[in-house]
């Protein structure tokens, strides 16, 4: 038995009602799985990525660069999410994904703001410089 | 049609390592640019087009662009050699290249290729996504706007000149 909608959802889906009636609301078959990768060769790009950004978080010494490498930390899990979403045909992994971007763009618009307001006050974007909250 | 996921995996690949061995951080952030569009070949690859998009404009076509304006307002310019041990480097370098070996080899055991473990059937389009994100995770979504709307006036109050 299906469930009743609630309200919101009868209002925000009432446009595509009439899509799921229609004989043409079919899941387009899935040219995708002609692609064969196995799921171990996604997971050791995300593995490779991360390593990398991992790499260039401790031995960088420019401020942005480091927060660079984090990105590419970042990005290195949002592909491990998206293959395992694929390979357990579970959407979450994709919403997931979809989280972590956003988060990770706020974070960045914080991050340089705090990257602008130490190189304010101590002219320098070296991490060595950077050492002790006091002047 | 596989090999197009090893083209894309090796330009990720070198342009990250690009990233993390340049001297100069613009030159870095457009590898870092290279490393989002090769990731978002990837996830077209894996069906995905909703997030490979969104990853394009959002990640690659705003963050990153954030980040080239700051490298430019503070005139980041080139990285001095460093004054820390040479110690650090040799010691740290295995050390990742062991831990990098070692999750390598766990993937291999875990995951085998050939095992019967195929991709399967999985609907990227926005209209599944809007989906799940209006009904199952309406919540995160709300407080991901929040948490943007936070993260706005926080960048706005850290950067300002005086008060």
């Amino acid at each position: 038995m299906k469930r009743q909608d609630t309200w919101i959802e009868s209002v925000l889906f009432y446009s595509d009602s009439w899509l799921l009636t229609s004989d043409s609301w079919q899941p387009a078959p899935d040219s995708w799985d002609l692609i064969m990768v196995p799921l171990s060769h996604y997971l050791a790009l995300s593995v490779i990525l991360f390593v990398l950004g991992a790499t260039g978080f401790i031995f960088r010494r420019n401020i942005i660069t480091v927060f660079m490498c984090i990105e590419l930390m970042l990005n290195a899990v949002n592909l491990a999410f998206m293959a395992f979403s694929r390979f357990l045909g579970n959407l979450d992994g994709q919403l997931f994904v979809f989280f972590v971007i956003v988060v990770a763009a706020a974070e960045a618009a914080v991050g340089l703001a705090v990257i602008i307001a130490v190189h304010r006050n101590r002219k320098s974007l070296n991490i060595e410089e950077v050492d002790s909250m006091k002047l | 049609m596989t090999f197009l996921f090893y083209i894309m995996a090796a330009v990720a690949v070198l342009a990250a390592l690009n990233m993390v061995l340049q001297r100069t951080p613009v030159y870095s952030a457009l590898s870092l640019i290279v490393v989002l569009c090769a990731l978002a070949g990837v996830y077209l690859l894996l069906g995905a087009e909703f997030m490979a998009v969104i990853q394009v404009i959002v990640y690659a076509g705003a963050i990153m662009v954030l980040f080239v304006f700051v490298i430019m307002l503070l005139n980041a310019g080139h990285e001095t050699p460093s004054h820390r041990s040479i110690m650090a480097k040799w010691l740290g370098a295995p050390l990742i290249g062991a831990f990098l070996g070692v999750m390598l080899v766990v993937i291999w055991n875990q995951f085998p290729s050939t095992s019967a473990a195929s991709p399967k059937h999985l609907d990227g389009s926005p209209a599944a996504i809007g989906h799940l994100l209006f009904k199952s995770y309406v919540l995160p979504f709300e407080v991901t706007s929040i948490l943007i709307l936070v993260a706005v006036l926080g960048a706005v109050v850290l950067a300002k000149k005086e008060f």
